[in-house]
């Protein structure tokens, strides 16, 4: 038992510590990779190649002022930094991010809540949560700019909220159960889903760039329209906060298309029982790492080269194009699974 | 929709929203008064003057050369067209020629100036659409031409480049090849924008039939420029009433179809291309030796004396003195209204004289102005993004609105 307790906490803090730090350099990553599109040099002050940059944006932000609007609601106002910052820390509770482990006889799977069974559902519900934060910030921050941040973002991820569920049911379906494991171990040594769930995949793919509110779909922030959206009135940490939850929500999405489409930790013609059980959970995990970091640099170029949509625009997608495409394949995903029969 | 949510008894308000002064995306200091519905734009109301400086007052204090550099700050994105058509304008009033070489300088210096400014708006409009990289391609291609303005003047932004009949100064030598260099240069980096945004189906779904207006409501409400060729209506002044000898030069109007964010899009992108042509056609009949200023004992009374020579001998200095502190004598009440075709449509001056050589009267007629009384038609009924785009793709200065 006492081993089970030390290796979870081993894991969450491992987890965090990784995760934070990949929020802090994607920000970095950002920057630099939006530079390079646009023929400028980026971040080059702070240590070599600015590699040191977000730690100076860290140290900038807790000594910024923090302003608070006069008239605001305090309580919701002061929660709702943290209410986007959580939901999107604690998604990494499901997210299995290599090979099992074995130590002293003993197997234990890079996971941090292990056994559930259930790990698209958390997902989902968790994901849901993040929204919260926004709503709290706009509607406590009383400016009209942020209420209508609010509005449309609400409208959106809920929204999308639907296209994510559409787009992991065939999945869920095919691998025969929730559990994100499950879905990695469907694709090993066989195809990698995005080749047979193609249409899956496109789905997620806009359903994560619409969660995440990322450009094209950054409606709910739109700084030429909305100055800031949600966020127009928060300042040094607090803002901070809402930026580190949208680029936590980014690794999160990179890490479930990995994940659910791409293969996981696993690639084409190698078993990681070839380097022994601890070394070879290892290596896995760092697949995992720079197949999600392949995914972070997708987000970040897709934001530095398409224009933005209009609210109306990215309704009408999710609720025209989107919703009778993921039901019909859904339809087409179970019809295909009957005709195969039961596997084994 | 609307009736809907009220048949549930439901409570709806309209929201006023302040857009502007300080506002990312107005472009200056232009303010919005929006009245939405949802999103929905019911009402606008666009409110000018906050960077009103009086130049027109001033302007009746000041000797014509003097008020070279307020024009200047008018337009700050198409100075050389300001200055030129000041020059042009007081030139006429007064009956002053300018030699074939200066014609030619104008020439080029204004439609650079177009280009410059029909970049700086692609970079802008790109922006607030949300294509933030589009914004850095057109300026690290627009700095080019900031560099050629040095060249040309000595200054980069403001360049106060007209005098009443001539330039302030002549371009060195091979200069002209220079310029021919960095107008072929350009069409590539709009060829690269353009793979990026025309034929992008969320840049499509962002402008197409966004912020209309028919070529009636157009040129009802005295739009000019593309703007108003963006609705249709084949205007254009080069053309209408030609100056600086454009009749000469071969060039096509671009005109669009349905008067939305889209075809002022392509309207600006083919105008860019034909100044190229005509800047091309302009530096063929560039000679470098004939003088930028006449230099017959007649004229010499009204143009500036050669630079060597003002700087050694004391003839030409005390002349140029003179020149230059005392501007030609506006004839008493005559007036003259000249437009030109400026980079954001028709820029009118209009002088009235007073027997001095500072004008009874200096009037403006900037076509930013006038083009913005066109933005509460457009928007009205699109949503609050659309405001964005229209105010973009309207392409307002607002050095200009307010003077």
């Amino acid at each position: 038992m006492a081993d089970i307790i030390l290796f979870s906490a081993i894991k969450i803090v491992v987890v965090l510590a990784v995760v934070m730090g990949g929020v802090a350099y994607t920000t970095l990553a950002e920057r630099k990779v939006s530079a390079w599109l646009q023929d400028r040099l980026g971040p080059n002050r702070v240590g070599p190649f600015g590699l040191l940059q977000p730690i100076a944006d860290g140290i900038k932000f807790f000594t910024k002022e923090d302003i608070t609007p006069g008239r605001s609601y305090k309580p919701s106002y002061f929660l709702a930094p943290m209410a986007t910052l959580i939901p999107a820390l604690i998604t990494f509770a499901v997210i299995p991010f290599g090979e099992s482990v074995s130590l002293s006889g003993k197997d234990h799977r890079l996971l941090i809540a292990e056994g559930t069974g259930l790990g698209l559902v958390y997902l989902l519900a968790v994901s849901s949560l993040g929204v919260y934060g926004i709503l709290l910030a706009g509607l406590s921050s009383n400016n009209k700019y942020s209420l209508l941040g609010a509005l449309r973002s609400v409208n959106q991820v809920v929204s999308y909220e639907v296209a994510l569920g559409l787009g992991l049911i065939p999945l869920a379906m095919t691998a025969g159960g929730f559990d994100i494991d499950a879905i990695v171990r469907a694709q090993k040594g066989g195809v990698w889903f995005v080749v047979p769930h193609f249409i899956a995949f496109i789905i997620l793919l806009v359903a994560l760039f619409a969660e995440t509110n990322r450009l094209p779909f950054d409606l709910p922030e739109g700084e030429s329209e909305l100055v800031g959206g949600y966020h127009t009135e928060y300042s040094g940490m607090r803002f901070a906060m809402f930026f580190m939850g949208e680029y936590a929500n980014m690794i999160t999405a990179s890490a479930l298309l990995v994940l659910l489409f791409f293969g996981g930790w696993h690639l084409p013609f190698l078993n990681y029982g070839w380097f022994g059980p601890v070394l070879g959970g290892i290596l896995s995990a760092i697949v995992f790492a720079c197949k999600t970091a392949f995914f972070v640099f997708f987000f970040i170029w897709v934001r530095w080269t398409l224009p933005r949509f209009r609210y109306d625009q990215v309704m009408h997608m999710m609720w025209i194009r989107i919703l009778p495409l993921g039901l019909a394949y859904i339809l087409v995903t179970a019809l295909f699974l009957y005709l195969r029969g039961p596997i084994k | 929709m609307k009736s809907e949510v009220k048949d549930l008894g439901l409570r709806t308000e309209r929201m006023t929203i302040n857009m502007g002064p300080q506002h990312p995306a107005t472009h200056g200091v232009l303010r919005i008064v929006l009245t939405l519905d949802g999103e929905r734009v019911v009402a606008a109301t666009p409110h000018v003057g906050y960077l009103h400086r009086g130049i027109e007052k001033i302007a009746e204090n000041k000797t014509l050369h003097q008020v070279i550099p307020y024009t200047d700050r008018m337009d700050y994105l198409s100075p050389a067209s300001n200055n030129i058509g000041l020059c042009l304008a007081v030139e006429k009033l007064i009956g002053l020629g300018i030699t074939e070489k200066c014609r030619v300088m104008r020439v080029v210096a204004c439609e650079l100036a177009r280009i410059s400014s029909h970049l700086l708006w692609l970079a802008t409009d790109a922006l607030d659409i949300g294509a933030g990289t589009i914004y850095f391609y057109a300026f690290t291609e627009r700095e080019k031409y900031y560099d050629m303005f040095e060249k040309m003047t000595g200054a980069r932004f403001t360049l106060s480049y007209g005098r009443i009949g001539g330039l302030s100064c002549e371009w060195e030598s091979g200069l002209e090849k220079e310029v021919l260099d960095l107008v072929e240069g350009t069409p590539a980096c709009l060829d690269e924008i353009e793979k990026l945004l025309t034929r992008n189906r969320i840049w499509i779904e962002r402008n197409q039939d966004v912020g209309v207006i028919s070529g009636e409501e157009a040129v009802a409400l005295g739009l000019s420029g593309p703007n108003l060729r963006a609705s249709g209506v084949e205007w254009d002044i080069r053309k209408a009433y030609p100056y600086l000898g454009y009749e000469r030069y071969k060039f096509e109007i671009p005109v669009g179809e349905h008067g939305d964010c889209y075809d002022r899009y392509l309207v600006r992108l083919e105008e860019m291309r034909q100044s190229i042509g005509i800047v091309r056609q302009a530096l063929k009949e560039y000679d470098e030796k004939i003088p930028l200023f006449p230099q017959d004992d007649a004229s010499a009374k009204y143009y500036y004396p050669p630079k060597e020579k003002v700087l050694t001998s004391m003839e030409e200095l005390i002349h140029q003195f003179i020149v230059a502190t005392e501007s030609p004598k506006t004839p008493k009440h005559e007036e003259i209204y000249l437009a030109i075709e400026a980079p954001k449509g028709e820029l009118g001056f209009h002088i009235v004289g007073s027997g001095t050589s500072v004008a009874h009267r200096l009037h403006f007629r900037s076509p930013s102005f006038v083009n913005l009384q066109g933005l509460p038609v457009m928007i009205k009924g699109d949503m609050l993004a659309d405001v964005i785009a229209t105010v973009a793709s309207l392409d307002p200065v607002l050095g200009e609105v307010d003077r």
